[in-house]
């Protein structure tokens, strides 16, 4: 059982730690300044890595425990790189009553992963939101910025296996170039 | 009924004081009040309001129900409310006969699942082979994690996600081996449930017991006879060590040692590392004590710069360990390689220190097979059969089990330092301590950091004593400032135990562990040592044969190579 000598934080690289450490100066003298800079390194990476929490927690003298309990606390906080294309099902009062829970478990089944989720692939992220102001089309969903409403389970899967194909003739095409 | 309390007490201290228990899940006597579990609901005045007890500070002229019919039943409703996130497995959790909550359900007559049960389907963690945690039968009191963050100061687990996803664990999808985890177990000894417990290895145990190819000797630690008869109703601190010398006979081990005899032996290596450096100027200041494997763990983790600073001596346990398999076994014509130890050890992460580094198979085996906690040996005493209480007092086998009640001491915070500081002065001035002058009082007790100036022949030594890993931090970086000022160290010599009380509050001893159990158990070591004609380590007849016929002098080529160990710098986190 003994255990590793070799700190994770040897592979990270200097252009994150100098990323860090300039934010760490920027927001140095502010108050919830911890929440400030994991908010731009979100913006950034699109996620955190865990990397930065590392260095962060290793520059700071905060525990990596308490970045994280922070970071798992706010649904905003992503861990894992974002999914390439990314569907938000509105589960606000009036979609809920027309029937986002088909519209959610449908998405659920198709892409085998639950809400908040992103496939194994990273092909897809799959969250819900409280109300996107599309009450009128309900049930609506957003599919990488674009609103779609009145959407019967059909349309979801045609959705999903349009991007599906549509990723698989990318990568095909990259193979043969 | 009128009641008086010191100011700034709490509903629930109040009613205690009047022997009033108002039901608690999730406030401990060692910690702050979560205020999670609801239970502790009362009435104050006429208002509708249920205030919880253990948070509300009482005031001057409260009127309190502490209990009535609508409590009673809002209580039960909360029972079943966690009941119902509970997974019903009772019959085969660690826990079972000695839960927090089972006793609440029992307690409130819980007879039948209200509400639907619903448990989150979650893997155990049991990857530091010495505490194993079970989420599904955690009920988020948040003691583990006060526990671990402040108590401890260790950060390895915390709070993550929050709502019905809430749960207690390492900092992202990592396993609490490959996070700051030291494996003090006092997570497990404050939890009310069987979410955290000690991974039981008494099956293991049993097995070498019937294997007839096996030699099977065992150890006891000194913290475990003034615990252990607090799982067979004796009160605690009760010296138990003749019934325990019979069980371990009775149990099929065909010798029995006692931990207390290698405390003396490393008394003598660790006295004559610090008269080296202090007189002769051989080495860091100050020496750090490293008989506690958590502290060991948390030093390479959070303070290698200490590394220098650290008694190289191993621990009693494995002190032992590496004795029974060479000295023993040449002595009784045993082959090494058949001899199975087992040692019976107030702590979880015992279990750790056995393949801590090669430095533990110093006899060419492993010189320590399985560490059991106390909590374990009393399981096995209740399994075997035996009537433990009627059992007449046994004796440890004369080689390797002949102690000092300066041995004893190790079982207290404070008590490595006292032994050490009565072998020392005997070291320095060749002479002992005056008889009034052997008790070191200075060094006992609870406070969590202790220090002391004691006049060693005309030349003060400056020691401190610290328990607890959260009152490690503050103690050290004092060292660290004086150190980078150029200073002259503030201290010579410091002894740091992990858990709050020394080994007698370790993570691995009976539960209901708080302040009040601490010092009775506490007394119950230092009567043991009171009520001793031999109280120096250095006069131990088996020790001094042991050097004169085996070993040589203390930090000797031999006892260098059988009794000592290095420390490496090593990441808090893995991944
Ligand atoms: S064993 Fe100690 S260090 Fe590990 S999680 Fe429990 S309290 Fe924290
Ligand atoms: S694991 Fe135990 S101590 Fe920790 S929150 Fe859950 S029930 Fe409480
Ligand atoms: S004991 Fe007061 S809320 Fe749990």
């Amino acid at each position: 059982m003994q255990t590793a000598t070799k700190s994770p934080l040897e592979d990270l690289d200097t252009e994150m730690r100098a990323e860090i450490r300039h934010c760490l100066d920027k927001w140095k003298e502010k108050d919830g300044n911890l929440i400030m800079i994991l908010h731009e390194i979100q913006n950034r990476h699109g996620y955190v890595p865990r990397g930065a929490s590392l260095f962060l927690a290793q520059e700071t003298g905060v525990a990596v425990a308490r970045i994280y309990e922070v970071l798992t606390f706010y649904h905003y906080f992503r861990l894992v790189p974002p999914g390439k294309h990314n569907l938000t099902v509105c589960n606000g009062t009036a979609c809920y009553l027309k029937g986002s829970g088909r519209v959610l478990g449908e998405l659920e089944r198709r892409l085998g992963i639950s809400e908040g989720k992103t496939t194994s692939d990273r092909l897809f992220h799959l969250e819900t939101v409280r109300c996107i102001g599309y009450c009128a089309m309900a049930p609506a969903m957003v599919v990488d910025g674009k609103a779609m409403g009145k959407l019967t389970t059909d349309d979801v899967a045609s959705v999903v296996e349009k991007i599906r194909k549509r990723e698989e003739g990318e990568s095909n095409g990259q193979s043969r170039n | 009924m009128a009641v008086e309390v010191p100011f700034g007490s709490s509903i629930l201290d109040a009613a205690r004081a009047v022997q009033v228990d108002i039901p608690t899940l999730c406030k401990h006597k060692d910690l702050l009040p979560t205020a999670a579990c609801g239970l502790c609901i009362v009435k104050v005045g006429g208002s509708r309001k249920m205030p919880r007890a253990c948070a509300t500070e009482i005031e001057d002229g409260m009127e309190i129900v502490t209990h009535d019919a609508e409590l009673t039943e809002i209580r039960k409703a909360t029972i079943e409310l966690i009941l119902s996130n509970h997974p019903n497995a009772c019959l085969t959790c660690g826990r079972n006969g000695d839960c927090e909550l089972q006793t609440i359900a029992g307690n409130f007559g819980i007879r039948q699942d209200v509400i639907p049960r619903y448990v989150r389907d979650l893997e155990p963690d049991c990857s530091t082979g010495s505490i194993i945690m079970d989420f599904t039968k955690c009920i988020k009191c948040g003691r583990c994690v006060q526990v671990c963050q402040e108590m401890q100061n260790v950060w390895a687990l915390s709070f993550l996600e929050r709502g019905i996803n809430n749960r207690m664990a390492p900092a992202g999808d990592i396993s609490l081996s490959e996070s700051p985890c030291v494996r003090c177990g006092q997570c497990s000894a404050h939890c009310p449930t069987g979410a955290i417990v000690e991974n039981d290895e008494t099956t293991t145990v049993w097995e070498a017991l019937r294997d007839s190819s096996k030699y099977c000797v065992v150890q006891v630690a000194p913290s475990v006879r003034v615990a252990l008869g607090e799982a067979f109703g004796y009160p605690p601190g009760t010296d138990l060590t003749g019934k325990i010398y019979s069980v371990l006979r009775r149990l099929g081990f065909k010798a029995v040692f006692d931990t207390t005899f290698a405390a003396d032996l490393t008394i003598l290596e660790e006295a004559a590392e610090f008269v080296d450096r202090f007189a002769s100027g051989k080495g860091e200041l100050p020496l750090i004590t490293s008989c506690c494997p958590a502290w060991v763990d948390y030093m390479e983790k959070r303070f290698a710069d200490f590394i220098p600073n650290f008694s190289t001596a191993k621990s009693p346990q494995q002190m032992l360990g590496v004795m029974a398999k060479t000295y023993f076994a040449s002595e009784s014509g045993i082959d090494p390689a058949t001899i199975y130890q087992v040692s019976i050890m107030p702590c979880t992460a015992k279990k750790y220190e056995l393949e801590r580094s090669e430095e533990m198979y110093a006899s060419g085996h492993k010189d320590v097979d399985v560490a059991l906690t106390t909590r374990e040996f009393a399981r096995m005493i209740k399994q075997s059969g035996i009537a433990f209480r009627d059992l007449p007092e046994g004796k440890s086998d004369s080689i390797l089990g002949t102690y000092s009640g300066a041995g004893v001491l190790f079982g207290n915070t404070g008590g490595v330092m006292e032994a050490a500081l009565r072998t020392a002065y005997f070291m320095v001035s060749g002479k002992n301590l005056e008889k009034e002058a052997i008790n070191i009082m200075p060094v006992r007790g609870l406070d969590g950091i202790k220090s002391a100036a004691l006049d060693v022949q005309g030349t003060e030594v400056r020691v401190a004593v610290a328990h607890g890993l959260g009152n490690v931090e503050r103690l050290l970086l004092t060292v660290r400032q004086a150190r980078r000022n150029g200073e002259p160290p503030p201290y010579h010599f410091i002894e740091v135990m992990a858990c709050p009380g020394g080994c007698i509050g370790g993570g691995g001893q009976p539960y209901g562990v708080c302040d009040e159990l601490r010092r009775q158990r506490m007394k119950g070591i230092v009567d043991s040592d009171l009520g001793m004609a031999l109280r120096f380590s250095h006069e131990n007849p088996e020790i001094k044969k042991i050097y004169s016929d085996f070993l040589g002098e203390p930090l000797g080529e031999k006892a260098h190579q059988l009794l000592h160990t290095r420390y490496k710098d090593r990441p808090a986190y893995q991944r």
